[in-house]
């Protein structure tokens, strides 16, 4: 028990809080790095290796570009699946070969990011999606390579949808970066559980949502901002959304 | 320039195939602007997609200045399509990028250095008219300004051979003229060939040299527009000279005269009520500029009985005209 009456309490707690809020952000920094350069490619690869994709040929073999996507597909699927609190106790023989041990805030960057990755993944992929395949036409039509397409057209005509994606993978990481704190993962979850719940100080469990709070909505103003500043078609680029020029193709195939 | 040889292609597989192209052959000549027209559906597209091989056909042959498309690998084909042009209905704009850095994607995937692409894009840009335009994004343009950035990123790369995928359909038609006029400029300054599909029949009298008519896949007419004119039973002339439908009255006959090349001025109905003495009415006429010279179709209705009608029939023919019965008492 705690006590809330102590000269020191305040002065404790904002120390407590602010080393868990460093690990948080620790944690969830290189979650997201790791995210983030595993989960784009990882989603291009998603929605390349489709039926009539970019790389649906993959290596000169359709049937290469298919078991790639199945497999992908599959992965993400079963990673997305697993509830977090599970797949964080499976791993950790993983996690203990990767980093040495599976306690501490290092350690939690492994399972953070095995369950961001697959997320970001089909953001990346969605947002892609969205990207009209006339734009892959016309790049095809001046030579482009693959490399091309994906580094000149794809990416960034989906980058204002994959800073919002991004946003939302954020937030997860967050949420799951709290979970973590039951297995001594250190960070804000951490703080909340041993002082809040073990030992029933309302006051830290107050800050420490305040102080999540305020992080997320950091952050997700951050990713609305890159992607307004990054979205160029504020007043619809010709008229038709990406969609209806999609039904508009769809409903012509023929021609 | 063009060459396409029984090319055929169909979509979907088992009981629900359809064949977009049956067994089409084309011949575009250098420095000619060709239009093919069909209604949609007809396979305008998927023809024109043959040609950079965007689509590729499930057999015949696609030569364009005289390689092999089909023949080629992944790496070389890439390289001819950087000398084939295309532009599209719904222009296909990077929307992440200015004017002239769309200009400028088309040598970026070339590897033209950074100065370069730059002066490059200025002078394209100054072509097509947009150099005010160089650094507003696409959201910000009208659909004839996108329309030029589309046509500057086609040329950029100084490619022989312009592809148009119905790429004014989507303009009203005063843009339509002046992005059409814009074909013909580039046409004539760069000597480009120009193949062109549209469903506007306007769009080739206007710009085109030569045409083909698209239906269901097939070829059903091809040739130079000054020909088709002066060919009977063209359906490509009948549409370019469109003179609607017609009752014919009893004890009348109803005939279309073609006029073309050195016919044109020549006071041919005058001459055949003074000759004939025949109250010739005039039931509708066009007269259009096709190819440089002019051509026009006249509708005429003669009174009087069949042996008459005949005479003046074979009197006009001898003269060179293109005389068609549309009906009435002499048909």
């Amino acid at each position: 028990m705690i006590d809330t009456a102590s000269p020191t309490f305040w002065t404790e707690l904002f120390q407590v809080v602010l080393i868990g809020l460093g690990q948080t952000l620790y944690m969830v920094g290189f979650a997201l790095l790791f995210t983030i350069i595993v989960g784009l490619p990882l989603g291009i690869l998603l929605v390349g290796t489709e039926r009539g994709g970019l790389f649906s040929n993959l290596f000169g073999s359709r049937a290469v570009g298919r078991i790639v996507n199945r497999v992908l597909d599959f992965i993400v699927n079963l990673g997305r699946s697993v509830p977090f609190i599970i797949l964080m106790i499976a791993i950790i023989p993983f996690t203990r070969l990767v980093v040495g041990t599976f306690i501490g805030p290092t350690a939690a960057i492994v399972p953070l990011s095995l369950v961001a990755i697959p997320f970001f993944a089909r953001m990346v992929e969605i947002a892609i999606k969205e990207v009209d395949p006339g734009l892959t036409e016309a790049a095809d039509s001046l030579g482009a390579s693959r490399w091309q397409i994906v580094s000149k057209i794809l990416v960034p005509e989906a980058l204002p949808s994959m800073f919002l994606g991004l946003a939302t993978t954020v937030t997860s990481i967050i949420n799951f970066s709290a979970m973590v704190g039951t297995v001594a993962g250190g960070g804000l979850g951490d703080v909340a559980i041993r002082y809040g719940y073990q030992r029933f100080s309302t006051p830290h469990i107050v800050v420490v949502i305040i102080v999540i709070f305020v992080l997320v909505m950091i952050l997700q103003g951050i990713a609305t901002y890159f992607a307004k500043r990054f979205a160029r078609t504020a007043s619809g680029s010709d008229g038709s959304t990406a969609a209806s020029r999609k039904f508009i193709r769809d409903t012509a195939i023929s021609e | 320039m063009i060459s396409i040889q029984s090319v055929s292609k169909s979509f979907g597989a088992g009981d629900r195939t359809t064949l977009a192209l049956d067994a089409v052959s084309l011949e575009v000549a250098s420095g000619e602007i060709f239009g093919v027209v069909g209604q949609s559906g007809a396979g305008k597209s998927t023809l024109i997609r043959t040609v950079n091989l965007l689509e590729r056909p499930d057999s015949g042959t696609v030569f364009v200045d005289g390689v092999d498309l089909l023949a080629l690998n992944r790496s070389q084909l890439r390289s001819t399509r950087q000398g084939i042009g295309m532009i599209f209905q719904h222009f296909n704009l990077l929307s992440s990028r200015t004017v002239q850095g769309n200009v400028e994607l088309a040598l970026e995937v070339i590897g033209t250095d950074a100065r370069e692409r730059k002066s490059r894009a200025a002078e394209i840009l100054d072509l097509v008219g947009l150099t005010p335009k160089a650094q507003a994004y696409p959201s910000q343009l009208s659909g004839g300004q996108k329309q030029r950035v589309g046509i500057a990123r086609a040329l950029a790369t100084r490619p022989k051979v312009l592809l148009s995928d119905e790429a004014t359909s989507a303009l009203d038609p005063e843009t339509t003229g002046s992005i059409l006029e814009l074909l013909r400029t580039i046409n004539a300054e760069l000597g480009l060939t120009v193949l062109l599909i549209t469903h506007e029949m306007d769009v080739v009298k206007t710009v085109c040299d030569s045409a083909a008519l698209l239906e269901h896949g097939r070829i059903v007419e091809t040739g130079k527009l000054v020909d088709l004119i002066s060919t009977p039973g063209s359906r490509l002339a009948r549409d370019l000279f469109p003179l609607g439908s017609v009752d014919v009255r009893p004890g009348t006959t109803v005939i279309d005269i073609t006029f073309s090349g050195g016919t044109a001025d020549r006071p041919v109905i005058a001459q055949l009520a003074r000759d004939h003495q025949l109250d010739v009415s005039i039931l509708g006429a066009a007269i259009e500029t096709i190819g440089g010279s002019q051509a026009g179709r006249t509708r005429l209705e003669l009174p009087g009985d069949a042996a008459v009608h005949t005479a003046v029939i074979s009197d006009l023919r001898a003269q060179g005209l293109l005389v068609e019965i549309v009906g009435g008492v002499a048909a």
